[in-house]
């Protein structure tokens, strides 16, 4: 059994879900080979090669996988796909977006959002919104897997001395071109891999207030996210968002602040080890998974917070 | 143009679903079902397209149930001009649903075709991407804007980061996201107009889709429940319990 696994990488490095997939990878056993499709991506092949457990790196370096457009990466994959047992890739908008087309290529299912591994061919995923869970067994030639990062420990960048091989495959489909692209800028650490998240929700009333929730979040080294109600009222950006169709975290700690805990949201950070609510109403939905519920106006209990930590 | 729009009759998105006692499914049985959320809005994003003058006829199409000639007629109420239903009783794995979706597309020829970016039912993600692939068209997928110019499309899309915006040559696919347009409700005179719109009812066999399957659901079970947690009284002893009892600041 050799595994292939999608590398995500952005800035030239590469990014911390890969980390985990790999980790996945590694439950299901086998050669780990991980592969780098982009452009200029030297440096990010180097530092795969570190990754502890990968056997080899393939690095397809050309102007038509910038970008990472689904047109041309996805044929690249599934040819290389085919001389493996499975081809896995982190369940980050990147992996969601490429992996399903790499899987109609190869003419078998995917398996979305795997968040343990039961055997080489059986997969643990959340469906409904994470209010169940089914194991899925594949027995397809080629098993396409995304891997949800937080339900795999990741494995260390560091520690691996992977050879590094180029691939000359160039596809370009010519259906589709990059146009630009608008990144929202953050100092504080990245929602997915931060240990502690404090998210505020509709009761924030306006995205001045979130003011209270980076003090805090400073003061803890922690990531500031957010309820689709925020986001939808335009409080703050949309790449905040929690929940299921935003993003999944499971940190240490989760702080909700002014959230209700819609099943939506529930969905994107239930998996939590502690889960602290802040809410005024204590009928809110939020309370019966918290480990710890205060009942209190968040405009007193957020500064008073920020203070005592 | 013509505009195909694919939707999916799923279990009410305010439903609490239950697993059923012998773990082979979800408990579906009396359960309020309605049009997936994301499918709402990828059929307004058409019906807009339509109030707009960029499209000219608008197909709904829904692959499942007989009962979900339902969602195709809401469909129909917001605007779409006629609907066609895959009939198949059988669940389907996303991959054969867009080889379903493949064979239709290949007979209407439309130039667009918008799809939710998941069911939030299976929450798989692939179908929209799939047909993208089986019919070889650029895909736009999580889109929170979508605008047609000559013969090719510019799609703005939610990624992890922000936003991306790429150009697609058309015919090509689009799968919406939560904030591409706010669906309207039907109102009772499209209700009721609705129901003398076509539509027409297909089976995989007449469209010579095999719909076998690589995957199979072992069992489903509910999720591990969390622990009932407490009430602290002051932030005080809350941050006391977060150092001391919880370990985590």
């Amino acid at each position: 059994m050799t595994i292939l696994v999608i590398a995500e990488h952005e800035n030239g490095a590469v990014a911390p879900a890969t980390l985990n997939t790999v980790a996945a990878a590694a439950k299901i056993g086998g050669d780990i080979h991980v592969l780098v499709a982009g452009q200029n991506v030297g440096g990010v092949a180097e530092s795969a090669a570190k990754i502890a457990g990968v056997g080899k790196v393939l690095v397809a370096d050309n102007a038509a996988y910038a970008h990472q457009l689904p047109e041309n990466v996805a044929p690249l994959v599934a040819e290389l796909g085919k001389g493996y047992s499975h081809v896995l890739a982190p369940a980050t908008s990147n992996g969601k977006n490429i992996l399903p087309r790499v899987a109609a290529l190869l003419d078998v299912d995917q398996i979305s959002e795997i968040i343990a591994v039961e055997s080489a061919d059986t997969f643990k995923r959340p469906i409904y919104a994470g209010n169940a869970i089914a194991t899925v067994q594949s027995n397809a030639a080629v098993k396409v897997i995304t891997v949800r990062a937080t339900g795999f420990d990741a494995v260390a960048a560091e520690g691996g001395s992977a050879a590094v091989e180029a691939v000359a495959a160039a596809h370009d489909a010519g259906k589709s071109a990059f146009v630009g692209e608008e990144l929202a800028k953050s100092d504080r650490p990245e929602l997915t891999a931060a240990k502690i998240v404090v998210s505020g929700g509709r009761g924030m009333q306006n995205g001045d207030n979130f003011k209270h929730l980076y003090a805090l979040a400073d003061k803890l080294g922690a990531a500031v996210g957010a309820s689709r109600a925020a986001v939808d009222a335009g409080f703050v950006p949309n790449d905040m968002q929690v929940g299921q169709t935003g993003k999944i975290v499971a940190p240490q700690l989760y702080i909700a602040v002014g959230i209700s805990g819609a099943i939506q949201h529930l969905a994107g950070m239930k998996d939590s080890k502690v889960i602290v609510a802040i809410n005024k109403d204590e009928e809110a939905p939020i309370f019966q998974i918290a480990d710890y519920g205060l009942v209190a106006d968040l405009f007193e209990a957020v500064p008073e917070l920020e203070k005592l930590v | 143009m013509k505009i195909l729009v694919a939707v999916k009759r799923v279990v009410d998105y305010n439903v609490k679903v239950r697993v059923k006692a012998d773990n082979s499914g979800v408990d579906l049985a009396n359960v309020k079902m309605s049009m997936n959320p994301f499918c709402e809005i990828a059929v307004e994003e058409a019906v807009r397209l339509k109030e707009k003058g960029v499209a000219t006829e608008i197909v709904v199409v829904s692959i499942g149930p007989s009962t979900a000639q339902e969602q195709l007629r809401t469909a129909l109420a917001l605007g779409a001009d006629r609907a066609i239903l895959v009939e198949s009783a059988e669940d389907l794995t996303s991959l054969a649903v867009a080889k379903l979706l493949k064979a239709v597309v290949d007979k209407e020829q439309p130039q667009l075709v918008i799809l939710g970016k998941q069911a939030i039912d299976s929450d798989n993600n692939q179908t929209g991407q799939m047909l993208a692939a089986l019919s070889g068209y650029g895909q736009g997928t999580f889109a929170s804007k979508v605008e047609v110019s000559g013969d090719s499309v510019s799609v703005t899309r939610e990624i992890d980061g922000g936003a991306q915006t790429v150009s697609l040559k058309l015919p090509a696919i689009v799968t919406t996201d939560l904030r591409l347009n706010e669906p309207r409700y039907a109102s009772l005179p499209n209700i009721m107009k609705a129901k003398k719109k076509p539509l027409e009812v297909l089976t995989p066999d007449a469209l010579g889709v095999s719909t076998a399957s690589t995957n199979k659901t072992l069992k489903v079970e509910a999720p591990a429940a969390r622990s009932a947690g407490i009430k602290v009284k002051s932030v005080a002893e809350l941050v006391e319990k977060l150092k001391n009892e919880a370990k985590v600041i």
